[in-house]
């Protein structure tokens, strides 16, 4: 089924960059998934573990989130740059 | 590319306004602002170290008050038992003189009496002697003037001297 | 105030399915229209057929050129030049005589009043006049409780002074409070209006952030004092020969910090536009009413998201801003703990 549609593709001639860009988007939105999923368990834990530094913890959390969500946000202009320019 | 190409119309009007409103903000906005609040907080942090402050000069003020009259009662309770004392030690001291008084008013009455009595037994044995001696006396003068008796007498006596 | 969010996301929703129709000319195409969203234009349509013609203004070798953006289109809404000038893939190039477009001609700048920029106007008239009014209140009854506008903003304004700029910041930080603080309501302010029907995506536009994360760089600069440069030229820990090395990879964190923040804010929001509307073009990609509940729910959902992402990207930015400062001011070595 997904080899007839990149066959299909390929053969529309829509291009595999724009085929590689949706992969790349895929792989970027996983390690983000990853890595937030990472930090929000741990701080959930965190939190568990000492209740009262809960609100330092969720602005680390949130920091830290951030800092992976800009890294994800490089690659998903670069996917989007590929896909439509 | 156009997505991340920047424009320099757009980076001319905002480097340009954003400048302008901070400045703006700057002056007329955040600064009367932030100086309310902290003026805010601090008068509140003052009111409230002011109330704290109020609070425990009420509580000296009480625990002195509570002081002066627990002094107040101390220094009552002491003159009520200094006065009892010195009351009992009046009454105590009256009596003892008034005993002692007494006492020695008993002794010298006793002592006068004693006195009295001694001279009047002294009279009275004085005043027995006397009367005894008068009455000899008569009895001797009534006796001797007649010779009868004188004889009697003089009988008697020699009765007497023979018998020791 | 329920009631109003639901009213303003069904008129949000329906304008924006109505932009789509419009763009629907034959064969639909989401790409491009969702591009033609995002992007900046010469001309500030509301819906279809509402729309507001923007100033042309136009720096040509110290020459000013203006005219209304009107005179690009003829009574077929048709692209025509207009004295000397054609619009041509959103740009503004010089005709030559011949009527070929002078795709680089050299001192030609484009300083038009755009949609964005027509976008940051209001918004940047809104904050004033809020935040005046706000002023104004503190002035006219100091010391007691806000009311009003003032209670909804106070908070935040606290917020940002505890929580922002005296948690990273440290002792100095009276002096960055203007800046955090206009930052951070001019990214929300500008967000939300985004997210509004018709709005501009002003914060999605990396010109924007990139205006406001060099303005970062050069306060953060500009604030390092001699702990903040020790670090950078002789990094605590490192020999000495490593310098050659270390040095340029300092100087790069510095770009890469700004870099980071102009990025994110830009992707962040862009990304946010782009979702929403690939959801709705879902209806017309399938060409099928049935779609449409579902693909207007998750659009909903994704904008009340989006309400999110604005004030968060608007807290990141002026948080990680507060980081750079206080990384710029810290006062204690190395030896008692360093982040």
């Amino acid at each position: 089924m997904l080899l007839a549609i990149l066959l299909q593709a390929v053969a529309e001639g829509a291009g595999l960059g724009i085929l590689g860009a949706g992969i790349g988007a895929g792989l970027v939105a996983l390690g983000a998934g990853l890595g937030i999923g990472r930090i929000g368990g741990s701080a959930m834990e965190s939190i568990a573990r000492q209740p009262e530094a809960g609100g330092k913890i969720q602005t680390a959390m949130i920091i830290a989130s951030a800092l992976i969500e800009g890294v994800s946000l490089f690659g998903v202009v670069v996917c989007l740059l590929i896909a439509i320019a | 590319m156009d997505l991340v190409t920047p424009s320099i119309g757009l980076i001319f009007w905002q480097a340009v306004t954003f400048l302008i409103v901070l400045f703006l903000l700057a002056k007329f906005a955040w600064k009367p602002i932030m100086k309310a609040l902290n003026d805010r907080e601090a008068s509140i942090e003052n009111a409230l170290s002011a109330a704290e402050k109020a609070k425990l000069e009420m509580q000296a003020l009480k625990a002195d008050n509570e002081k002066l009259l627990a002094e107040a009662r101390l220094e009552r309770d002491r003159i009520l038992k200094e006065a009892t004392e010195a009351g009992n030690n009046i009454v105590e001291t009256a009596r003892q003189k008034a005993e002692e008084e007494g006492s020695r008013m008993i002794t010298n009455a006793r002592e006068v009496i004693e006195n009295e009595k001694r001279a009047a037994i002294t009279e009275v044995k004085n005043m027995a002697a006397v009367l005894s001696l008068d009455i000899a006396e008569r009895i001797l003068k009534r006796e001797l003037s007649d010779p009868k008796t004188q004889e009697a007498l003089a009988q008697d006596y020699v009765r007497e001297v023979t018998l020791s | 105030m329920k009631r109003l969010l639901v009213l303003l996301f069904s008129f949000l929703t329906l304008t924006s399915a109505f932009a789509e129709e419009a763009a629907e000319g034959g064969k639909f195409e989401p790409g491009p229209m969702i591009l033609h969203h995002i992007a900046d234009d010469y001309l500030w349509e509301f819906a279809h057929g509402v729309e507001l013609y923007l100033p042309v203004i136009l720096w040509d070798n110290g020459e000013l050129v203006t005219f209304s953006s009107s005179n690009f289109y003829n009574e077929d809404h048709e692209r025509v030049p207009y004295k000397g000038y054609a619009m041509l893939h959103g740009h503004i190039f010089k005709v030559g005589a011949d009527g070929e477009v002078l795709e680089d001609y050299p001192g030609l700048y484009n300083l038009s009043i755009t949609k964005n920029i027509a976008s940051m106007f209001i918004s940047v008239a809104l904050l004033l006049v809020i935040f005046f009014v706000i002023a104004a209140r503190y002035k006219k009854n100091p010391g007691k409780a806000p009311s009003g506008i003032q209670s909804f903003f106070e908070p935040i304004i606290i917020f940002i002074r505890d929580d922002i700029a005296k948690a990273n910041i440290g002792p100095k930080y009276e002096r960055y409070m203007p800046f955090l603080l206009t930052v951070f309501f001019f990214i929300w302010f500008n967000n939300l209006l985004g997210l509004m029907p018709g709005g501009a995506n002003l914060t999605g536009n990396i010109s924007v952030t990139a205006v406001l994360a060099v303005i970062v760089l050069v306060v953060t600069v500009f604030s390092g004092n001699k702990t903040y440069w020790g670090h950078i030229f002789a990094t605590p820990g490192v020999p000495r020969w490593l310098a050659p090395i270390m040095i340029p990879v300092e100087l790069l964190g510095i770009i890469t910090k700004p870099f980071a923040l102009m990025v994110r804010l830009f992707a962040n929001i862009t990304a946010g536009h782009i979702i929403i509307l690939s959801l709705f073009s879902l209806i017309f990609i399938f060409e099928s009413l049935a779609v449409a509940p579902l693909s207007v729910a998750f659009a909903i959902f994704m904008n009340f998201l989006e309400l999110f992402v604005a004030l968060l990207q608007a807290y990141i930015f002026t948080l990680l801003s507060a980081m750079y400062f206080g990384g710029a001011v810290e006062e204690h070595d190395h030896a008692e703990g360093h982040h």
